[in-house]
């Protein structure tokens, strides 16, 4: 019978938590800078043992941001003091170059965003390795550099208990804050 | 294409070598961006452009190793074409085809009598009333004297010798989950509990809440694993399967229209948002449905390749299911890899026939029937059946489309299938006596988005599974020819609909929307509502630009009755519950709705898709609404 060679597996398999797998995969070891001009370190200081919901925008944006953004703030008021306890929201820039800490900072005043949501930025090499790895990417190379058309998708997870999916930023409010609550199996 | 392939793949373990190599020196990732070492997507730069590794946003370069010998059945897809992680090296057709266990009924069920009403009390998670017990009393007397139950935990199963053994959550603890054998005229009852681990448990993904579908039963709504009616650990849930023929309290009483048998159908977990993840645990089986002409007796009814034992409850020789899967395995810890983040559905680079990578399977020189099942993720797939040695493809029949038995045989050279559709097929193996027979894969795919629309060459697909045709047989084939057989006559598809629905499938921003609308993650919007024993006409439209999708209906198969105006192939002229969408396609649906009442979603069955709300939920109810667009 025609089987293939013997592939040689290697002699043993590691032995890594899936929880590590995870951090690894989809978390690189970058450190950014919130509007409040705070520099964090992605895993340990913004998704570590929390419950997380992410997503990407950026500030000058006239497309899908304002009312995703103005959706999430919606979002954060039906989540209440959660957010900022042991639910954390990020938005992560796609033009760091032009979305300084400060411009971040007025971004999250005029929308009055709560405490608990950060807006990101960072080097752009850096913040362009975080969104390939978090999969907020188009198949399509063209579409994925126009950035009027960049993916409305909402990343939520449980970073502890491993569970993540992810939303449309513009489905109703009360819809995403229960997907949310829905990874929150501690409180169920 | 090949050997351009290997370069930029070697390119990729190079450059991740050499990273590592100055990761070892101590220079800090900034200051390897500073120094011009590191490109934007994290990589060496290359001049071989790695943005096809990286676009999937994982680490590559994990394990580019190919088998060597003669004969080359490493994946397609390891090679490149559509995998954004390289499983490890596994070695093909030597270990034979898993058959799945058929479920045996119980005397006694575990836990409480059953209840027409929820037994919410005694943990129960079903929230309505079993609706066939009070509306048909007479040809649905409580409680079904046929039980079963499957309890769906965490098991340990091997997928392949060069593989750790794997974690995964099935039926019974097994993937594939048992069969079920059932009878028309037979109502049954399974108790379904939910013994899954707490989530910090699932291995890396997969949410221990369940809402068992029966894919195309005409289910009660109540029954049919509808996405938000999930339930928890702990809990159990009811399942009334009224196995009954459509139409028997209206068009076709008592017993309902024989030409409106279904016959393989399977059930899978379809918890909202997280089905994908639950379904590639292992959370999936067959369920077959007998009749007095599809019998599973080769010597009785349409004489179908089938000889079974005395057990009903047994498999039954020469009628095997085959559940095909593509699965990824993390290269460093040798299990179930799912990628979490994917949103454009995920491409495995191994194949899986009932659970095992790549088998071989002893077959006698006769037909056999193979009821054959995509069961995702998000693959789509053609089959052929190919003897190697000359690279021929060697035509064989296809009897069903979706499990439905078709109007009559038809001699195919291979079956197309999106995620979810089932064909049946009968393969003579008589002028095969002695050789080597494959099944293999050469649609082309590379991405989430559908396959690019180019048939590799026989020999150059993906070998899914081996045959080993023996030099004689134990059973003389008592089998019709299928070249004279007849089976169902197609139903009326004529009647002039009560209603006509249009559905555009499109995709803004990354998100999906059906005639522009999101779903809820609570499934709370109703869409639409059918008025029960109407006709309707649902006309489907792929507006999603670069997408194609295989769209599922639930309770209620259609008639497919124009793609892009034209009337469909052979194949299609039959009855369907999944409509492969494919670009910028139009296609016109005829439906009965008849038995029952209730929610009912319709969703994309590439199953990264559904969970990312490519789905709606509409109703039957006894006035319906009149909304063209809803």
């Amino acid at each position: 019978m025609p089987t293939s060679s013997d592939p040689s597996p290697p002699k043993s398999w590691a032995n890594t938590s899936a929880r590590d797998l995870i951090h690894r995969r989809y978390f690189p070891d970058v450190m950014l800078t919130t509007h409040d001009g705070k520099r964090v370190r992605l895993f340990e200081d913004l998704i570590f043992d929390k419950i997380v919901v992410i997503n990407f925008f950026y500030a000058t944006c006239e497309g899908i941001c304002v009312p995703i953004t103005a959706n999430l703030v919606k979002v954060q008021g039906l989540l209440r003091d959660r957010v900022g306890r042991d639910i954390f929201m990020y938005s992560f820039t796609l033009k760091p170059r032009l979305d300084s800490p400060a411009v971040l900072k007025e971004y999250a005043t005029r929308f009055q965003t709560g405490p608990g949501w950060s807006f990101v930025t960072g080097d752009p090499d850096d913040l362009e390795l975080v969104r390939r790895r978090m999969g907020f990417v188009d198949p399509d190379p063209k579409r994925d550099a126009d950035k009027l058309n960049h993916t409305g998708m909402v990343r939520y997870g449980n970073e502890p208990l491993q569970l993540w999916s992810a939303c449309p930023g513009m489905s109703r409010p009360d819809s995403i804050a229960k997907s949310i609550l829905a990874v929150d199996f501690a409180n169920r | 294409m090949r050997i351009s392939r290997y370069r930029e793949k070697s390119a990729v373990t190079t450059a991740r070598k050499n990273r590592l190599e100055i990761i070892a020196a101590q220079l800090s990732r900034r200051e390897m961006v500073k120094f011009g070492l590191i490109g934007a997507s994290g990589y060496l730069v290359s001049k071989h452009g790695l943005s096809h590794w990286a676009s999937g946003g994982l680490p590559v370069g994990c394990d580019s190793r190919t088998p060597g010998g003669a004969v080359d059945f490493t994946s397609q897809a390891a090679k490149g074409r559509g995998g954004n992680m390289a499983s490890p090296p596994t070695r093909a057709f030597i270990e034979p085809l898993p058959i799945p266990a058929v479920r045996r009924p119980v005397s006694i069920l575990t836990g409480p009598a059953p209840t027409i009403a929820p037994n919410t009390a005694a943990g129960e998670g079903r929230t309505r009333a079993h609706q066939a017990f009070t509306k048909y009393p007479a040809k649905f007397p409580f409680a079904p004297a046929v039980k079963f139950e499957t309890h769906q935990r965490p098991g340990q199963m091997s997928m392949s010798p060069d593989l750790p053994l794997q974690p995964i959550w099935g039926h019974d603890g097994v993937w594939p989950a048992p069969t079920y054998h059932a009878r028309y005229g037979e109502q049954i009852l399974v108790r379904n509990f939910n013994q899954l681990p707490a989530p910090d448990q699932n291995g890396g993904f997969g949410i221990p809440e369940v809402s068992t579908h029966l894919h195309n039963l005409h289910s009660p709504s109540e029954s049919d694993g509808f996405p938000c009616d999930f339930f928890g650990r702990g809990q159990f849930y009811d399942h009334h399967y009224t196995n009954v023929l459509a139409g028997f309290a209206s068009t076709h009483p008592p017993d309902g229209d024989i030409n409106e048998a279904l016959g393989t159908l399977w059930y899978h977990d379809h918890r909202v948002d997280f089905t994908a993840q639950n379904v590639y645990k292992g959370l999936a089986g067959f369920y077959l449905l007998y009749n007095q002409l599809d019998t599973g007796n080769e010597l009785t009814g349409f004489r179908l390749p089938g000889v079974p034992g005395s057990d009903f409850y047994a498999p039954i020789q020469f009628d095997v299911p085959l559940m095909i899967a593509d699965r990824i395995f993390d290269p460093s810890t040798g299990l179930l890899f799912f990628d979490l983040f994917n949103l454009d559905g995920i491409l495995g680079d191994k194949f899986l026939v009932n659970g095992k990578i790549q088998p071989f399977f002893e077959v006698e020189p006769r037909r056999y029937r193979f009821r054959v099942l995509n069961s995702g993720p998000s693959r789509w797939y053609q089959v052929f059946l190919t003897d190697k040695g000359t690279n021929t493809q060697i035509p064989f029949w296809l009897i069903s489309n979706d499990g439905n038995l078709l109007p009559k045989p038809l001699s195919v050279n291979s079956i197309t299938m999106g995620v979810a559709e089932r064909d049946d097929i009968i393969i003579d193996f008589r002028p095969f006596a002695g050789k080597t027979l494959y099944f293999e894969n050469r649609l082309e795919q590379l991405d989430g988005r559908g396959p690019t629309g180019n048939t590799l060459a026989a020999g150059a697909g993906d070998f899914i599974m081996q045959f080993r045709v023996k030099g004689t047989v134990s059973v003389a084939d008592g089998s019709a020819d299928p070249a004279s057989q007849r089976f169902y006559t197609l139903p009326d598809k004529t009647a002039a609909p009560r209603m006509t629905r249009t559905l555009q499938f499109q995709r803004g921003n990354g998100q999906w929307q059906i005639n522009g609308r999101l779903m809820d993650a609570d499934c709370s919007t109703i869409r639409f509502r059918v008025q029960q024993n109407s006709t309707e006409q649902w006309i489907l439209q792929n507006n999603s630009g670069g997408w194609m999708h295989p769209i599922h209906i639930h309770v209620e198969e259609f008639q497919i009755l124009s793609r892009n105006g034209v009337a469909p192939g052979p194949s299609e002229v039959s009855r369907k519950d999944v409509s492969p969408l494919h670009h910028s396609e139009t296609v016109r649906l005829f439906f009965r709705f008849r038995d029952w009442e209730g929610r009912y979603p319709l969703h994309c069955h590439n199953v990264v898709h559904e969970d990312h709300a490519m789905m709606l939920r509409w109703e039957i109810d006894q006035t319906g609404d009149t909304v063209p667009v809803p």
